[in-house]
């Protein structure tokens, strides 16, 4: 029996890590090319929540199609506020962009809590419930859904930065800024790009989430924080660290939950960070500044 | 028949003393108690803050047909100690007479410190901490069990339903929040457990991390284990995705028992899981369907509140209504908004007829009501219903639990 409770924890643990990967994935984004942390990183996914709860109660659209319009439009408000708000603070100090966007987060908090107040909200699916028995392993359909789709949205992210003109002068701009102003990218409009795909990643992230667990305004914090322990641990601006740390903070937790204790498990977690702090500070994927 | 008033040194002192509090009471009369009640509206603890604030809405309503005049300010303590304490002081500079609250044991101390402070009354009204009312503190009062209580009233309900329906639990497992409140209700139930002898072994209790996205992996655990009780100290959101993992992973225990906790009965609960929140128990302190005193405020509820439930807010709305009627009534016997002698008269409380089950409301010489009673609840379809004690009981209970399969 007690292989069999090591695997049903494990594949929960993949299973949820590559949604985590996803969710970080668009701060990772983000910072690679902006080199703006996004502090408002949660509270963006609790949005997408949100608005994938709406379109599910309202039109009764599942969160696995309402993913992509969510992301469409998460796209556009990353580029719009990119060439708004961001933009003037992107060479500004840091402590000034902290600033800027914890402002915004608090907003965003305090807007969803007005707005649909403080209960906790869930897309009752027909098959939220469901799982498929294999063996002695159970696995919930809506956690593989998840996964599958968080693998597809990276795949295609992957696809972009790497085989379309668009990407490939965006990862430019993030190689080298002076060189691409040099040979006559349009910067200010890769990176308003940039953000726009990093928030699209995160409006779907937020969908995926729906799925798995119910919005609140108030878990938005604890997504920023977990995204930034992904982000760090895998690499800062490392797509492929993205995905590795969400899978290994996704595995730890699920571990540490059995071996050590359910509620020491954020503490791998962090456990996990320091190490990767101390012994390779850059994270597993990231390069070296 | 002819009568000799004599006046004496003792008459004359008595007509002296009346004629300096007469002012103070004629102006009591025409004054209004000014009411600050502080609870968490945003934060981690909104959801029960805001249940609580709906209750507080009511209050004026009735309050006014039973002859009470009250203004009541709403404040936010944000689920934040340090915030809580803070409004604490405004809201004392503001003129508050007395406060209220806070839902929150952490917030609850750090208002009694300033309340002891400032020398005025502080009507505790949910808030379970055992040191609240172990601290001395002069200027407070609290009508709510302390998590001691809680738990043994719970562990009693659960032998009395067993009991009621014949029905044996052989292996149970504790689950609880790892935060103040679910941690200290690990520490009443290693205590009182053992005292209580129920007949069935406690194999394992697990902490968990409320924060938690899921309790995939808990639930996992626990259905390794296969209980057929499982007893748990959750939080609204945090019992949802315990009752969404058990169906996902399609393990049946014949019941889930909270022996005191909140998270079963709240409106997000029933909205997430529609017919799979029903049949879950929990014993808590509740208000008495049977009383005159809650149908009367399930009135005002509903008027100042239309668009939520009565019935799911009646934990959280009852005992806030009861700290609101302490205060009104003290001020009432008072005559007077100051503080050490409004202090007096809450402390002096005596009030049969009110909202929750139990005693008459009255006050230890350490401020506790000793007089809270708990009932056993069950949500049956979608509606928390008392079903023990009997002579409060509104419905039978429904044990072993009817399968989450095919449930409608």
């Amino acid at each position: 029996m007690l292989w069999s409770l090591y695997a049903n924890v494990l594949v929960q643990g993949v299973l949820t890590g590559l949604v985590y990967g996803l969710m970080a994935l668009g701060l990772s984004v983000i910072f690679g090319v902006v080199r703006v942390v996004n502090f408002a990183h949660g509270e963006f996914a609790v949005v997408g929540m949100y608005a994938a709860f709406v379109l599910f109660r309202s039109f009764g659209i599942d969160p696995f199609l309402s993913m992509l319009p969510i992301a469409a439009a998460f796209f556009v408000i990353g580029y719009g506020l990119q060439r708004t708000l961001i933009n003037p603070f992107v060479s500004r100090p840091e402590h000034e962009q902290f600033i800027l966007l914890v402002g915004l987060a608090i907003i965003m908090v305090n807007g969803t809590l007005m707005i649909f107040g403080p209960d906790a909200r869930s897309a009752n699916l027909p098959y939220s419930f469901d799982s498929w028995e294999i063996g002695a392993i159970i696995v919930d359909k809506v956690r593989v859904y998840a996964a599958i789709a968080a693998l597809a949205v990276a795949a295609l992210l992957f696809a972009f930065f790497r085989f379309t003109a668009t990407g490939v002068a965006i990862r430019a701009c993030a190689d080298n800024l002076v060189g691409a102003a040099v040979v006559g990218l349009d910067v200010k409009k890769l990176y308003a790009l940039t953000f726009g795909l990093g928030l699209a990643c995160v409006g779907a992230a937020g969908a995926l989430m729906v799925t798995l667990t119910d919005a609140t305004p108030m878990i938005a914090p604890a997504f920023t924080l977990l995204a930034f322990t992904i982000v760090i641990i895998g690499g800062m601006g490392s797509m492929t660290g993205a995905i590795v740390g969400g899978l290994l903070i996704g595995i730890a937790e699920a571990l540490a939950s059995v071996l050590i204790a359910p509620s020491m498990k954020t503490m791998a977690s962090f456990g996990l960070l320091v190490l990767v702090l101390a012994l390779r500070p850059q994270g597993l994927l990231g390069r070296r500044a | 028949m002819k009568t000799t008033t004599t006046i004496t040194r003792r008459t004359a002192m008595a007509g002296a003393a009346a004629t300096l509090v007469a002012p103070a009471v004629v102006k009591a009369q025409g004054q209004t108690l000014k009411i600050g009640s502080l609870l968490p509206r945003s934060g981690f603890f909104a959801q029960a803050g805001q249940s609580m604030h709906r209750g507080v809405l009511a209050a004026p309503e009735l309050l006014g047909q039973l002859g009470y005049r009250v203004e009541i300010v709403h404040i936010d303590t944000e689920s934040n100690a340090d915030v809580a304490r803070t409004q604490a002081e405004r809201a004392i500079n503001d003129g508050c007479h007395v406060l209220t609250g806070a839902f929150d044991s952490g917030h609850t101390l750090a208002i009694a410190q300033v309340t002891e402070q400032r020398q005025v009354p502080f009507v505790v009204n949910v808030a379970a901490a055992p040191q609240i009312t172990e601290q001395g503190y002069k200027f407070l009062v609290r009508n709510f069990q302390t998590g001691g209580q809680l738990v043994t009233n719970g562990l009693r309900l659960i032998r009395d339903v067993m009991e009621a329906k014949s029905i044996k639990f052989e292996k149970a497992v504790f689950l609880h929040a790892n935060d103040t409140f679910g941690t200290a209700q690990r520490n009443a139930m290693d205590a009182i457990w053992p005292r209580v002898g129920l007949p069935i072994q406690l194999v394992e209790k697990i902490a968990y991390d409320p924060r938690a996205q899921d309790l995939s992996v808990e639930v996992t655990k626990i259905r390794s284990i296969n209980p057929d009780l499982v007893m748990c100290v959750t939080r609204a959101s945090d019992a949802i995705k315990m009752v969404r993992d058990m169906v996902r992973q399609r393990f049946q225990p014949k019941a889930i028992i909270s022996p005191g906790s909140p998270g079963f009965y709240d409106e997000e609960f029933y909205q997430a899981l529609g017919p799979l929140a029903d049949f879950v128990l929990f014993g808590l302190p509740w208000a008495n369907p049977k009383s005159n005193m809650t149908q009367a405020f399930e009135k005002a509820f509903v008027k100042a509140n239309p668009n939520n439930r009565f019935a799911v807010d009646s934990f959280n709305a009852g005992f806030a209504f009861e700290g609101m009627l302490i205060a009104a009534d003290a001020f009432k016997r008072a005559g007077t908004t100051n503080g050490p002698q409004l202090m007096e008269a809450v402390k002096a409380t005596n009030l049969p007829e009110h909202v929750m089950i139990g005693g008459p409301i009255t006050f230890d010489a350490k401020g506790q009501n000793p007089n809270i009673g708990s009932a056993l609840v069950q949500n049956l379809r979608r509606v928390p219903t008392v079903v023990l004690p009997k002579d409060v009981a509104v419905a039978e209970p429904v044990l072993p639990f009817p399968a989450w399969q095919g449930r409608s």
